[in-house]
């Protein structure tokens, strides 16, 4: 059960074939507040750095891309009314989606938390 | 800050809402009791009174006077919002679009009665035709987006005729783009694709080159670019775009930075629209609608919407229906023919400068904007290695960070100093972005006076960040919450319980 992030600064935590993921705390903190989160459709194919949600702060709209390929099978309807959810904690209750993923191995190529911070810092 | 008793501030006078002032029972005006009682709505009539704001004639003026005196407009001071050319509107060309012949017509007159303005719309074609380089123009957009959408359905057109409607579907736009630009695309259907900026801020050609394929309808490039950089690959990119089977869509938002030295035609561009509201100065940005003609190249030409004008032997005609064009028009963008006042404004604007003075226009532009540049760098981070830059200087809050202050507190800093903020947190490219357009038609005394202000606000975010935090202390409003504003947003006014029965 650990944590990968992506270049594009989203989380995935891998639980069996469940991938959940959100957006990481720094890309959090980077955003300041949210106000607007856009989740995916339950039973959306997303592929790996395709499109997945978009997170609105008061500065910028951003889009969030699927850190795994398969199918959305859960959203976090949490964040539909309470999007300050994200910045409260972005990596816990601010999750976005559950993706059934359809390719084992393509976390692997993603970054452990301290390869992710210190990608962050530069 | 001392608070007042009235909660006026000086000689501005605080205001509410309309809805909140006077009371239900006053009115202005004295109307006749209607004639005849017999009620013909069958019980569909309104149960309550309409529930409108109660003024008389002496209230109601003084409360838009007071909401006047809010507003900040480019004949007040300085406004160097990045990206929207808020340069001076002169006064000739309003003098000019006032003339009756031309502010007093109507759209439906028959058109032996409008040869004036035809003719006029004709000559103003034409100088647009000529300093683009390009084909044909449809001048009925009304707006840059519009313009856009306008040349993205000349592309999706011109796709369709080759029977590649349904297989190109992929438009490439860089991540620097204005938002217009994939909103546009998806309009119309298309699926976008981001193409990465380098280092130094430019569209990065390698990625360019593998997004490229038998699916691409076309790519949405702005140049200058959003980071107020020219793209000096332009022409490989046409090349490559065209390779590929594709058009190119310019958008001409920053065309202000290259009119009369640089044609859109000569670089390859297949469509461009022009912000007659930017670059040929009629009012915007709540002064006057705008106007976004849409230029196109001989590939696009015969897909241009109607209405167009034609000339048949002295008299000028309107082809109002795609059945009786030349080409093949995708359709029409509007009930009428554009916003016929700018067109006045924008003709006189050129007929004043002529070709050697909108030519100057680009230059001063862009010499106003390094003069900024030469004077704000050491100052601020500029991005990109603080190359010059074309008609805005980008910066970003990369120095004010450390010190606790942000571009959104600097912004409102600068209302307490009596200028419009620069454009803020955009492009999207740069961090904490702060996009700044002097225009052509600021002094260097002007020039100096912001630069003067802006320096001595980064030395003060060094010491007293508090300051900042806590901005603006003197505009009609303090810092305004927009995040609730965002999250919880009230979309309109709702009476109050007493005024709902008051209404009853």
């Amino acid at each position: 059960m650990t944590t990968k992030y992506t270049k594009d600064h989203e989380w995935v935590r891998i639980e069996g074939d469940v991938a959940v993921v959100g957006i990481s705390t720094f890309a959090a903190e980077q955003l300041g507040d949210v106000v607007y989160v856009e989740l995916p459709a339950i039973g959306k194919q997303v592929k790996q750095g395709g499109d997945m949600a978009v997170v609105e702060s008061a500065k910028a709209a951003s889009d969030v891309y699927a850190p795994v390929s398969g199918e959305i099978i859960a959203v976090n309807d949490a964040l539909n009314g309470n999007p300050e959810k994200v910045n409260e904690g972005a990596e816990g209750d601010g999750w976005f989606c559950k993706i059934r993923i359809a390719n084992a191995g393509e976390a692997d190529a993603l970054m452990d938390a301290s390869a992710y911070a210190d990608f962050a810092k530069a | 800050m001392t608070e007042t008793v009235s909660g006026n501030r000086g000689l501005l006078q605080a205001e509410a809402l309309i809805f909140e002032t006077g009371s239900l029972a006053r009115t202005g005006v004295d109307m006749p009791a209607p004639k005849g009682r017999a009620n013909r709505l069958g019980g569909l009539g309104r149960k309550v009174a309409p529930a409108l704001p109660g003024l008389s004639e002496p209230e109601a003026v003084r409360h838009y006077v007071r909401l006047s005196q809010k507003n900040y407009a480019i004949d007040l001071g300085f406004f160097p919002l990045g990206s929207c050319t808020m340069k001076h509107n002169p006064r000739l060309n309003e003098k000019m679009a006032r003339l009756e012949g031309f502010a007093d017509l109507h759209p439906l007159q028959p058109t032996q009665t409008v040869q004036g303005a035809l003719l006029l719309m004709e000559e103003l074609a034409r100088w647009l035709l000529t300093l683009t380089g390009m084909e044909a123009v449809a001048l009925s957009p009304k707006a840059g987006a519009h313009g856009e959408l306008c040349g993205m359905l000349a592309i999706r057109a011109a796709l369709q005729a080759r029977g590649e409607g349904e297989t190109r579907k992929r438009v490439l736009v860089p991540e620097s783009a204005h938002g217009t630009n994939p909103a546009t695309a998806a309009a119309c259907g298309f699926i976008v694709d981001e193409i990465k900026a380098t280092e130094d801020g430019h569209v990065d050609l390698e990625d360019l080159k593998t997004k490229l394929g038998p699916d691409v309808a076309g790519i949405m490039l702005t140049n200058p670019n959003t980071c107020g950089l020219f793209e000096r690959d332009i022409r490989t990119i046409a090349d490559l775009i065209h390779g590929a089977g594709g058009y190119f869509y310019c958008d001409g938002a920053n065309y202000n930075a290259i009119v009369g030295r640089v044609r859109p035609g000569d670089l390859g561009v297949d469509a461009m629209h022009i912000n007659l509201h930017k670059t040929f100065s009629t009012p915007h940005g709540g002064g006057g609608p705008g106007a976004g003609p849409t230029v196109l190249s001989p590939a696009l030409a015969p897909y241009a919407p109607v209405p167009h004008m034609v000339r048949r032997g002295e008299e000028l005609a309107l082809v109002e229906h795609a059945e009786d064009a030349e080409g093949t028009p995708f359709g029409r963008m509007c009930a009428f023919h554009g916003q016929m006042g700018m067109y006045v404004r924008a003709l006189t604007y050129m007929l004043s400068h002529g070709s050697d003075g909108l030519r100057q226009v680009a230059e001063d532009s862009v010499l106003n904007a390094n003069y900024l540049l030469a004077r704000l760098k050491g100052h601020f981070n500029a991005p990109f290695g603080g190359q010059p830059c074309m008609h805005e200087v980008l910066l970003d809050d990369s120095t004010l960070r450390p010190h606790g202050v942000e571009t959104i507190d600097l912004a409102k800093a600068l209302l307490d100093e009596g200028y419009h903020p620069m454009t803020t947190y955009f492009p999207l490219v740069v961090h904490g972005a702060l996009l700044i357009e002097p225009t052509e038609t600021e002094s260097k005394a002007e020039l100096d006076r912001f630069a003067d202000v802006l320096i001595a606000l980064a030395e003060r975010a060094k010491t007293d960040s508090a300051h900042f935090k806590s901005a603006p202390h003197l505009a009609p409003m303090r810092r305004l919450d927009e995040t609730r504003a965002a999250r919880q947003p009230k979309l309109r006014w709702k009476p109050v319980e007493a005024l709902k029965t008051a209404a009853e």
